[in-house]
Parts: structure tokens; sequence; C-alpha cells
């Protein structure tokens, strides 16, 4: 895959399709990738990579690369091209100077879980498609690679790209038995005192680094409120537990119905919170109050959450439904 | 050198408990955590924490002074709060340079006494590490993993622990729970030195130098061309910094009460767009240079005031944590390159 998408950058910027591409940089270890733009080819040969670990969701760069001057390849991954349509509904990111080339996914691995397992002094990871050899100062280790997924990936909802310009390979299929939902389901089953604590003890790890608020997509904000010192809110660090709560609670609020559950929120968050369970919970009721619903999925049109029908639930849904 | 069999660990924190809060690293679900000991808890095997043991002298955040309003009147209140003597039990080598780096900012004059007082009650108990990780590089900053700094150096082998006091203080410790130590030879810590130095001639990082950095190098490093490349997707989140051990900015803002005002001081991160924001606006308004200022302050301006020491221990929390995996080291080897 790799060689193709190299091949394929490489002739885009040759007959001036594109004058940059953004994708995937190796590191210093076998894992630690980091998102790059490209200019030319002798860049690309140096350093372009695709493999397990490119997890991150390229699509937000492109609110600010698009708007410089040229026009930008960015390869993604299914799931990105939903945020990428989300921003484009948004109107963040200026669709012509983007050349959307789709690449599949068969899920990224964590090098965080890789190392969680006790695997340290890793020195070269290689796989074989379904397992990973690993490769330490303290000997080889084999790690099967569906236990060391995103968690998002092990729940995947779709390998179809809903926006590209080109494609490699062909398009995966919307995955319609995810069972992303299972653990807001349980959520939903505990009593009140039990969820409270679940979060509490969640959230109370929170080091209010914003990697969250920083990678995501759908927070997108020139200048978030809680960084503004005009706003009467910001919000440097918690002075409470209820403000280290509201955080999270606002954030996932303020995302509603357009946070396409990327999960990398959850990805970069350096405490492990599962932070996209309180996205999925509003993904869920936005599905059993207005009808499925899967933000991104259309880069045109109003949403539930934007759009008033005589249908929609009344207020007193909160009291109807309860509250265990 | 004394030592104790690991077995009677249980029973050395609960003596040590007597008398002081004992703070340990314990496995938590994600990742290890310093905890106080408490009956059952156990210390974790884990190579390091996930936050930095400068949470105990320079905490995120603290409450400075409270500011109450009646009428005409402001009362001032000192809200410090009396500080109860702790240890820290196996710290690693990196954290325990990270105090020395700290006390060079915070007991220089004028001296932050909210910091002192903390650190003035705290012993440190380090552990030599047994199984570093690929992200280690503290050898590059000078600092033995093997023969850690601190109050009371430990080292575990075949079992038992092995204790040697560094300090008056840490005299006074080992006095404290020296009927349960028995005197031994230095063999084995001998051995376990060794095998660590050698595993540390193995990591991937051993060869990272510093001789391209230092406060002499400040005009070509600031210019340096790489910074925009560097920078490019830096998120401009605060991970790297609140992570790191030996970052040490702050912010002072007051918390409007209603009746009055609670001024308290946070941890801050030059990664974000309102750091050192004055009156006029930001001096550093583009991600490029906040994060330059990142690695300039560890590099560069840290060693110019501070005899050459540099702001980075090596611990490798950055390199395990940025979202998008860039840190110091790939900063030095493509500024030195």
């Amino acid at each position: 895959m790799q060689g193709r998408m190299i091949e394929m950058a490489k002739k885009l910027l040759g007959d001036g399709t594109v004058n940059r591409v953004i994708g995937w940089k190796k590191g210093e270890f076998a894992y630690d990738i980091t998102p790059a733009v490209f200019e030319n080819a002798e860049e690309i040969d140096a350093d372009f990579v695709y493999d397990d670990f490119c997890g991150h969701n390229l699509s937000k760069y492109l609110i600010k690369e698009s708007k410089k001057d040229g026009k930008m390849l960015v390869f993604l991954k299914p799931c990105d091209t939903y945020s990428f349509n989300q921003l484009i509904k948004e109107h963040r990111i200026n669709r012509e100077n983007v050349y959307i080339v789709g690449i599949p996914c068969e899920g990224k691995a964590s090098a965080e879980t890789i190392k969680e397992k006790g695997i340290s002094g890793i020195t070269g990871i290689s796989s074989d498609g379904d397992n990973f050899k690993v490769n330490t100062i303290y000997g080889d280790e084999t790690v099967a690679k569906s236990d060391v997924l995103e968690e998002r990936c092990t729940v995947c909802k779709s390998k179809k790209h809903v926006v590209y310009d080109e494609l490699i390979g062909e398009d995966g299929e919307v995955n319609e038995n995810s069972s992303r939902f299972d653990m807001v389901a349980k959520l939903e089953n505990m009593t009140a005192d039990e969820r409270y604590a679940f979060w509490r003890n969640e959230l109370s790890k929170c080091i209010r680094c914003n990697a969250c608020r920083n990678v995501c997509p759908a927070c997108s904000c020139e200048n978030c409120v809680f960084d503004n010192p005009n706003s009467g809110v910001s919000n440097k660090a918690a002075v409470t537990s209820f403000e280290e709560n509201m955080f999270h609670i606002i954030r996932a609020f303020h995302v509603a119905g357009r946070c396409t559950d990327c999960g990398e929120c959850s990805r970069v968050c350096p405490q492990n919170i599962p932070l996209h369970l309180l996205n999925r919970k509003f993904i869920k009721d936005i599905n059993e109050l207005y009808g499925d619903y899967q933000a991104g999925e259309e880069s045109e049109g109003r949403t539930p959450l934007t759009t008033y029908t005589k249908e929609d639930c009344e207020p007193s849904i909160v009291n109807e439904r309860g509250c265990k | 050198m004394q030592k104790l069999s690991m077995e009677k660990l249980d029973e050395l924190f609960r003596k040590m408990s007597e008398k002081q809060a004992v703070y340990l690293p314990v496995d938590k679900e994600n990742g290890a955590k310093f905890e106080k000991w408490s009956e059952g808890t156990k210390m974790s095997q884990a190579l390091n924490t996930i936050r930095s043991a400068k949470d105990f002298i320079f905490p995120q955040t603290e409450n400075l002074v409270d500011f109450k309003v009646n009428g005409k009147n402001i009362e001032v209140a000192d809200t410090r709060e009396e500080c109860e003597d702790f240890v820290i039990f196996g710290m690693k080598a990196c954290d325990a340079r990270s105090f020395g780096i700290l006390d060079k900012v915070f007991l220089s004059e004028p001296v932050d006494t909210y910091y002192k007082n903390r650190r003035e009650h705290g012993v440190l108990v380090t552990l030599a590490c047994t199984k570093p990780s690929e992200t280690c590089f503290c050898q590059t900053f000078g600092i033995n993993p093997a023969e850690p700094e601190g109050d009371v150096s430990t080292w575990i082998a075949d079992g038992e622990m092995y204790f040697e006091a560094n300090t008056e203080k840490g005299k006074t410790f080992i006095e404290s729970i020296s009927d349960m130590l028995e005197d031994c030879g230095t063999e084995k810590v001998d051995a376990q030195k060794a095998k660590i130095n050698e595993i540390m001639r193995k990591l991937p990082l051993n060869n990272l130098k510093t001789d391209a950095f230092g406060g002499d190098k400040l005009n070509e490093l600031f210019n340096s061309p790489k910074w925009a490349e560097l920078s490019e997707s830096c998120l401009g989140c605060g991970t790297c910094t609140f992570v790191c051990p030996t970052c040490q900015c702050y912010d002072i803002k007051d918390f409007d009460c209603g009746n009055g005002v609670k001024r308290f001081r946070c941890w801050d991160s030059c990664m974000y767009s309102d750091f050192t924001r004055m009156a006029h606006g930001n001096s550093r308004n583009s991600q490029l240079e906040r994060f330059r200022q990142r690695f300039m302050h560890k590099l560069v301006y840290f060693p110019a005031n501070n005899d050459g020491e540099f702001g980075c221990v090596g611990c490798g929390r950055c390199l395990a944590k940025c979202p998008i995996s860039m840190n110091i080291v790939k900063v030095m080897k493509a500024l030195e390159g």
C-alpha cells in the first residue's frame, strides 16, 4: 500500500495536479509516526510512511492547509473521510484546494497497548498481517494485531469512503453491526450513582492538556471559549471537580450532532480516559430520538439538531426516559 | 549498604507510614500513578509513572491566597496548609534529577516559599531502573539509572531490596527503619548496576548527544529554518508540558468567588495560545514560536542561566505521550543534523 501511495503522490506532484502532500512521516522507532507535509519527490522517498501505526486523522489539518495557495493531496482512511465531509458541511475546508485519495484501512494499532503488555525496549516491529513481531533489546515478542488495535478500530463503523477524488483499492462497506454502542448501553443500565462514580473516576484523571480538544476535527473554533481570557470562563486548570467534569461535558455538547466518532480524543488522551463514550452517548441518543444519523455521511443538508420538525421530541423526553 | 527481603516490603511501608505519609507508584488501569500507601497497596513494577513526581513539590493547581471583601474592607488570608512529612518511595533517577532542576528555579532568590515548604518535608527514596525502555535517554543528560540520586537510593536484586543513604536526611530516614534492615556487602548491587549499564548501551537513544546545544548556541538555534517543519503538525496541546518532570511555567489567576477572590497558581504551557499574554497581547503568535520556546528553554535558555545544566532529564514521557509523536529527541536530531 505504501508503495502505491508514494507512486501516486509523486505522479500527482509531478503532473502538477497538486502542490503539496499531507501524509505520515516515519519516526525514531517503529511506531512514533508524525503527520507531515511533503513538497517534493525527494522528501517523499526519504520519509513517507503508511503502516499500522498511521492512526492520525489528517482531516483537521486541512482547515489550515486548504487555506494556503495551491492544492493539497491528502490520504484519507474511511473514518477520516467522515470528518472531512463534516468539515465541508461546516464550511471549514476549501474543497477545491484538496485532492483526496481514499486509502483502505484494516484497523490501526496502538503502540501504547503493545507496551501495556509489558513489552519494552522496542527496536523494530514487523507485521505478517495478523501478527506483529516486536523486536526488543530484551528479546523478540509476538502479539496479535487484533489485541492491540485502537478501541475505535475494534468497533469500526465503516470501511466506506464517503468522499474522495480517487481511490486506491476497492471501497468497503458501512458496518451495520458495529458494537460501538455496547459500552454506552452498559453505562445507561447503571444506576445514576454508579454512572456518576464511573465518570468521576475517569474525569478526575484529566490533566487539562487539551489534547482531546485540539485533535478533534469537530473542535474547530478559532479561539476556544476555554482559552479566551475575555470569555469569563477561560479555564487553564479545573478549580473544582465540578469544573473538571464540565470541561468534557460542555465539549461533548458542543460537538453533539457533529462528532463523527473518529475516536481521536480517546487515542490521544495521555490518561486514557474513554472520552469517546461521552460522544457516543449523544450519537446513540440522536439515533433513538431523531432517527439514525451519522455525522459526516453527507456534506450538505440539515442535521437533526439544526432542523425543527413537528415530530421532534419534546424536552419532557428527559423525564419520560427517566434515569435509573 | 543494607538490605531487606522483598517479602517484608508491606511491613516496611507500614512502619514508614507510622511516621509520615508514604507515596509509591501503584498500577492503575491507565498506567502507574503515585498514591499514598494504605494497607494492601502494592508497589508497581512499571518503569515509570504517567505523571511525573513533580506533582508533590509543584502541584498542578494550588491556592496561594484568599481575599475576602467585606464592605470597604479586604481581608487577606494565607491559605497555606501545614505540610505533613512525606516519603516518595520508588522514584526513578530521571525524576530525582528533575527535583534538582526545579530547585534551581524555585529555590533561587526570591525563594518560592510554597515550593520550599513541600520540598523540605519530603524524603526522596529512589529505585534503580531494571528494564529501561526505548524512549529512555537520561544518560544524554549525565543521569545514570543504575545510580539514582535522592536522599536514599535503592536497588532490587534477587528478591531483596538494597538501601544506601546519600544525604543527612537519608541517613535519618534509614535510621528510622534500621531495625528492619540488615547490613550487607555491595556485590549483588554492583552486579545489578553492571547489568543496567549494559542495557543502557543497547538502547536506541544511547548515542544522543547535547554537544550542539547550550547557552552559547542561542542565535544559531533560534534562527534555524528547521523549526517550521518540526512544528508543522504540532496540535498546540499541553501534553508534553504536563507530563514533563521539569516544565515549570505557571500562571497565577484570580478566581472570582462573588464576595472575594481566590488567587491560585496553575501549570501553564508554552504550547497554549495565551501563554505569557500581556496587556499588549501575546509575544508568540504562531505555533512555530510557541513550539520553539519549549525546546529553546530546555536546550538553550535553561543551561545559559544554570551553569550549563539542561532542562530535560530524558524520562521519555513526552515521547510516549505526544499525540503526533513530535518530541525533544526528534528536535535535537534535526537541529544538530
